[in-house]
């Protein structure tokens, strides 16, 4: 057959695809409004500040010395009072309800004994949340030891004082690092969970065997299956890159035509996984767990939230077999760093061979069991 | 309500999971793999930080400054270099995290009491991790601060500040994944599976043919339901077990409490997935839907990861709608802080109320559906 005869069958192909794709209003809803509710959610919540620590006071001396203590904790920012009591029982309750995370307790007789030099003040943390009540008590100590520096009667600054600069993200802001990264997220949430219950949802209907008795290749019906979700992700793609420049914005020092192939890549590579789970399900229940049982480790061993230098070895070498690890540091280098081709070729080249390997992969697999 | 047809529409859930086996499989590998994840691969902790150092002066305390980085045992000296101009190209290819500028005469300027400048650049493109590394860096400098200063003028802080940490004394952060977890995991087996069994019916037209029966909508909702208590109930059970036995987490409170409040949150997350499943007709509505409504909520807005504290306004409001938040204080509590009843009868009420509640809709729902 000529060429353009082919071509204007997957045409046509793709189209009805489209047209079932988008048949159903809710779900072009979803599909569309969904990725920007998760952006914004992700967008805000996905940090490891901590500010804002329910703290509640037992202030058992009430002096000046005391309630000035207690007003330098308040003034940092990081801890907000929640609760006074002069009955050190009372913080233990506050503790156990979850009413404060932290909590000072300042004995009878602190202002008497700073003027002696030898007062204590007792902070206590609520662990269950371990990186609050590291940072936050690393936050408590520093200021109540600048306190008691300003305090005390040796009226001087601390001898070494640390300026702080940083660079690519002078502000240290984490939404600037964690809002494009969640473009990584919602593409491999909507284009693997939507091709591998797509292609099984023709399965259980009885549909797939007959796009195999019409003239269409499989390789064309590969093509026509996932051309639809890749044009979606794009579409995606490009909204997600609108919100984090205009709402958060995050931002962008590279070039929109690296970001662009590169995500094309990363596309490729989860079409490719979606289509192979599709291959080993029978039911879209089961498409969607094992998609789940995917998506879970592919989110976490990214470095998304949790940075893969701090993973154990066996780990991290695990992440290089990561198609979201790769993109992840191409969408964050393009966007903090304005880094090109010349710093991310690496990247580009692994997403290249892992996309080209499982689609085709996929590939030999969806024609096997449509067979 | 009949008992009869009641059993009778749960035996045909559970023959419906026990010939797709895959589902009940990975209903129990999922938390397994989850557990691993969280309890081996992934943590807050930075270690290890790279650290590059300028040191421009050369002299003794300076070289024991940077032995105090040394024994923090958070930091590594990677590079030492000549010249400022270095640092740029050793940031930008990621070989260290932090910069260390220790000035010309910093020697001078400490004996000579001005107070001293240190710079630190850090890579910013990480805010979450430069942000720990940075306080860490401020840790160390403060201490070295305070001793020059007490060795210099023999005196002492007329503070002392004492931190204790309570519920989770080592600060692990294992200690406070694995109660989350059993609140996340039973959100996203409860809420994904049950999205897509109503919805399955309508796709297969065998929901008239339920319809035709007279079984009334309580039976059918709470038919289905049960099979799935009884997987999340064994999913509790086998994340506290592996928590317990494997993780060594702490389990100091009541054990039947924690099942009583995940019975109530179990049924009531079920029949929130029964509602979407009815609403969206559609498997792969159904399970992008589900996943809006029970697994992003569950992670991000529960506080399981993330503390609601540091989040903004409109967000913090919206997680007082998220269950999950209030399960996971019950989980917390009984696990690290063996609290019982007495104290989170609260959130048990809630659980009770999210359960009929969510029985509730879904009957109506149905009855809706079905008309």
């Amino acid at each position: 057959m000529r060429l353009p005869e082919r071509f204007d069958r997957l045409r046509e192909f793709v189209r009805k695809e489209l047209i079932q794709v988008f048949r159903d209003p809710r779900l072009t809803r979803i599909v569309l409004v969904a990725p920007v509710l998760q952006l914004l959610v992700f967008g805000y919540v996905v940090t490891t500040d901590v500010r804002r620590i329910p703290t509640f006071v037992v202030d058992q001396d009430h002096t000046l010395a005391s309630r000035e203590l207690v007003r330098t904790l308040a003034a940092s920012g990081y801890f907000r009072i929640t609760g006074r009591s002069d009955r050190p029982r009372d913080l233990v309750e506050a503790l156990d309800h979850g009413a404060a995370t932290a909590g000072v307790d300042v004995p009878r007789g602190f202002a008497r004994a700073v003027t002696r030099g030898d007062a204590t003040v007792q902070v206590l943390f609520d662990g269950t949340n371990s990186n609050t009540a590291t940072v936050g008590s690393g936050y408590a100590e520093r200021i109540l030891m600048a306190y008691a520096l300003r305090d005390g009667s040796l009226g001087s600054a601390l001898p070494v004082e640390l300026r702080a600069r940083a660079w690519f993200n002078p502000n240290l802001r984490s939404s600037d690092y964690n809002v494009p990264a969640v473009m990584g997220q919602l593409l491999l949430l909507l284009s693997l969970l939507l091709t591998s219950l797509a292609v099984v949802r023709e399965r259980e209907g009885g549909t797939l065997e007959q796009l195999m008795v019409s003239p269409l290749t499989a390789g064309e019906l590969i093509l026509g299956k996932t051309v639809p979700f890749a044009l979606l992700a794009v579409v995606e793609m490009v909204m997600i890159t609108a919100v984090a420049l205009f709402w958060f914005r995050v931002p962008f020092q590279g070039s929109f035509l690296l970001l662009l192939p590169g995500g094309l890549l990363y596309i490729l590579c989860m079409l490719g996984v979606g289509l192979l789970i599709s291959t080993v399900s029978n039911t879209q229940q089961e498409a969607m767990l094992t998609s789940f049982l995917v998506i879970m480790p592919v989110m976490l061993l990214s470095g998304f939230m949790f940075p893969v230098s701090s993973m154990p070895v066996v780990f991290q070498w695990l992440t290089l077999l990561n198609p979201l690890r790769h993109f992840l540091e191409i969408v964050r280098a393009i966007f903090l760093k304005g880094a090109g081709l010349a710093a991310l070729w690496p990247q580009f080249l692994a997403l290249l061979a892992m996309g080209v390997g499982l689609l085709g992969f996929a590939a030999t697999r969806f024609h096997k069991t449509v067979r | 309500m009949d008992r009869v047809r009641l059993f009778a529409v749960a035996r045909k859930e559970v023959l419906q999971l026990r010939r797709d086996p895959r589902s009940l499989i990975l209903a129990f590998l999922l938390p397994v793999a989850l557990l691993v994840f969280f309890g081996y691969a992934i943590s807050w902790d930075v270690t290890d930080i790279r650290l590059a150092v300028v040191d421009q002066d050369g002299g003794v305390k300076a070289r024991e400054l940077l032995d105090g980085f040394r024994a923090s045992g958070r930091f590594v000296v990677a590079s030492r270099l000549e010249r400022t101009a270095d640092i740029g190209p050793l940031l930008d290819r990621g070989r260290a995290l932090i910069a260390l500028v220790i000035p010309p005469r910093f020697d001078a300027d400490l004996g000579a009491g001005r107070t001293a400048l240190v710079q630190a650049i850090v890579d910013g493109s990480d805010a979450n991790t430069a942000t720990i590394a940075l306080g860490y860096a401020q840790g160390v400098i403060q201490q070295f601060s305070t001793r020059t200063l007490f060795q210099t003028r023999r005196l002492r802080l007329p503070i002392a500040v004492q931190t204790r940490i309570w519920y989770n004394e080592e600060l692990a952060s294992r200690n406070m994944i694995v109660p989350g977890l059993v609140a996340v995991i039973m959100m996203i087996i409860a809420g994904l599976l049950t999205s897509l069994t109503i919805a399955r019916e309508w796709e297969r037209g065998t929901m008239e043919q339920l319809a035709a029966t007279p079984v009334t909508r309580l039976e059918v909702v709470i038919g289905k339901l049960l099979p799935y208590v009884v997987i999340g109930l064994a999913d509790v059970a086998l994340c506290s077990l592996l928590g317990v036995l494997v993780f060594h987490v702490p389990f100091r409170g009541n054990m039947f409490f924690l099942m009583g409040a995940s019975f109530a949150f179990l049924v009531g997350t079920l029949g929130l997935g029964l509602l979407i499943s009815a609403v969206a007709r559609s498997q792969l509505l159904a399970t992008q839907i589900g996943m809006i409504a029970t697994f992003l909520p569950g992670f991000l807005l529960s506080g399981f990861m993330f503390p609601i504290d540091t989040m903004p306004l409109p967000l913090r409001l919206l997680t007082y709608l998220v269950p999950a938040r209030y399960f996971l204080v019950v989980t917390r509590g009984v696990f690290l802080k063996g609290v019982g009843p007495d104290v989170l009868w609260p959130q048990g009420l809630l659980m009770i109320a999210y359960a009929v509640i969510g029985l509730g809709l879904a009957a109506r729902a149905f009855r809706k559906e079905l008309a």
